[in-house]
């Protein structure tokens, strides 16, 4: 609990992480809210099913409070004028301001009298997206900062967050952002593309990073690699080189 | 991203949108640099199936000649591998195939309903697009798409409407300077952030509706290398063409077959955990006088022993290229030696 969890990958999709969080906290009652940028409700719809759970459902009973960055974009841009005292959280295409996103979330996660649930939990796919849409690289740290500290300490939640890098990446906003998230980060997902390229049998290598030296100063960073296959409806994972193809 | 001189790019764009009036889909065309009107006269004409056949046929022909059933005696234990299919034959047909020689006739191409946008002649209406925070010209296309999307029903928003049809958008050359974006010219845009919101803002246009979408940029042009990135990251599918035009592959024995090479970069990863990912990453173009066809790139066999040195240079430039993946890169710089 309170742990902010960062998913990252290289040359590679990292978004089966966020799949397999999305159903992972909902199968274990928590609130979810989930800022889903850069797919429709439909896409994680359909891949929650084939890992055991319903989103539709979810978001019925309160457990799955679900911002769809595409519609509300175009809600935004498109739709009739906006009721006054409710800015719409993608509100910085216009203004570059995060603050309105930052309150949809704080908002959304803050429990209610008759709320059973436990831990809330902040997913967000994917955060690099948001530099695409003219936020500046301090204005999205600071978005995470708030939430942190109001989702993970204030409300003893949990972040999980996805960002996309590169180590020949020309995108010095994105890296910034990055590098400046994996040092405040409990725990870091990293999924990298194979050095050697496409295989069919081993799709990428995991990195997991449990930074013990945020929390205590003489501990080290526990550091775990494995190879991952990707499946259609499960990831296994396996020590490097022992892939099922290979033994 | 288009080929350095717009050639294949164009081509390609013009084969989504042929297509698209076989299959009886309506069309979308929108460009800054010709009027759609010409851009539709100038589709190719679509192949009947017997000539079709007969083009691959006359091929296979004249390679058959040649490949005598010779029994293996030293490499013998390839002689039961299937014989390597450089592109794919008569065994399964998507889609249709397309004679670039002959226009496509005005009966069939008006036989859908298309919609044009061409820039210059939409500037004249000057709405306030200050709300948009972005390039003016993509703001009207936006709002352009959205009329249209919603006009005609491609959102389901008309439940009376039973015939359900398909909207194919074509946009040329996004990014270009006639499109009153500064991204191509220079390091340091003014608005850095005009073509990715667009491409957002289309993005969950053509989520909510039933429609596809080709854009082709001018990614050669674009010199912040991050702005494609991000471009790269807001796409579903990105593939990039390289043609051998006035470079030094062009006199390259190793690719005297092909016009050019095909870069996947990117492919959709919709609605599953999985993506549909192919064996093969090499792929070649190449423009004949009726068709444009995309094989998979192979090495000729390395059969004289004085390879010269430059060529060898090549060979490792290549074999470097070959071991790429969609979105990995072998990082060695060293080529098997044996």
């Amino acid at each position: 609990q309170g742990k902010f969890t960062l998913l990252r990958d290289t040359r590679t999709d990292g978004s089966f992480l966020v799949h397999h969080f999305l159903s992972f906290y909902l199968r274990a009652g928590c609130k979810v809210c989930f800022v889903a940028l850069l797919q429709s409700f439909s896409h994680y719809s359909i891949v929650a099913q084939k890992l055991g759970v319903n989103l539709a459902a979810a978001k019925e009973q309160g457990q799955l409070v679900f911002l769809e960055g595409l519609k509300s974009c175009l809600d935004l841009l498109f739709g009739e004028e906006e009721q006054p005292g409710q800015p719409s959280p993608l509100q910085f295409l216009s203004t570059c301001d995060l603050r309105a996103l930052f309150d949809f979330v704080r908002v959304s996660l803050t429990p209610c009298a008759h709320d059973s649930w436990k831990g809330p939990v902040l997913l967000v796919d994917d955060l690099s997206v948001l530099l695409s849409l003219g936020a500046a690289p301090v204005a999205v740290l600071d978005f995470i900062h708030y939430c942190r500290v109001s989702v993970c300490c204030q409300l003893q939640g949990n972040v999980v967050v996805l960002v996309h890098s590169s180590e020949d990446s020309e995108d010095e906003e994105n890296e910034l952002v990055v590098n400046s998230l994996c040092h405040h980060s409990d725990l870091i997902l990293w999924a990298e593309g194979l050095a050697t390229g496409f295989c069919k049998d081993v799709h990428g290598q995991m990195k997991i990073i449990k930074r013990l030296s945020l929390r205590q100063a003489a501990e080290q960073d526990l550091v775990q690699i494995y190879q991952y296959k990707i499946q259609d409806r499960n990831v296994t994972f396996f020590a490097r080189g022992l892939s099922a193809a290979v033994l | 991203e288009e080929d350095k001189y717009g050639l294949y790019s164009n081509l390609l764009f013009k084969y989504f949108l042929a297509e698209g009036i076989v299959c009886g889909h309506d069309l979308f065309v929108a460009s800054a640099k010709e009027h759609p009107d010409n851009i539709l006269k100038e589709l190719p004409a679509p192949l009947l199936d017997d000539t079709y056949g007969k083009e691959l046929g006359d091929e296979a022909a004249a390679v058959k000649s040649e490949d005598f059933q010779d029994s293996m005696k030293i490499a013998w234990r390839y002689q039961n591998l299937p014989k390597m299919e450089a592109s794919p034959t008569t065994c399964t047909k998507f889609g249709h195939y397309y004679d670039v020689s002959k226009k496509m006739s005005p009966e069939l191409c008006q036989s859908v309903k298309w919609h044009s946008f061409y820039l210059h002649e939409e500037l004249s209406f000057e709405p306030e697009m200050k709300a948009w925070n972005m390039n003016s010209g993509y703001a009207r296309l936006l709002q352009s798409i959205q009329r249209i999307i919603s006009q005609e029903g491609f959102d389901g928003s008309d439940p009376q409407k039973k015939q359900r049809n398909v909207l194919r958008i074509g946009i040329q050359s996004l990014g270009s300077i006639l499109w009153g974006d500064d991204v191509c010219c220079s390091d340091t845009p003014a608005d850095p952030h005009s073509l990715t919101k667009f491409l957002y803002v289309l993005r969950g246009l053509l989520r909510k509706s039933l429609s596809a979408c080709i854009i082709t940029v001018p990614a050669h042009l674009i010199q912040n290398k991050a702005i494609m990135e991000r471009v790269t990251n807001l796409s579903d599918m990105v593939v990039g063409l390289e043609s051998f035009i006035g470079s030094e592959r062009e006199t390259n024995p190793l690719y005297k077959d092909y016009h050019g090479l095909v870069h996947v970069h990117q492919i959709p990863r919709l609605n599953s955990l999985i993506c549909d990912v192919s064996d093969t990453k090499d792929l070649a173009f190449r423009l004949k006088r009726k068709l444009f066809t995309i094989e998979r790139l192979h090495l000729p066999p390395a059969l004289s022993a004085a390879v010269s040195r430059a060529s060898k240079q090549e060979l490792a430039a290549s074999a470097k290229l070959l071991s790429s993946g969609c979105g990995a890169v072998a990082v060695g710089e060293r080529h098997l030696d044996f």
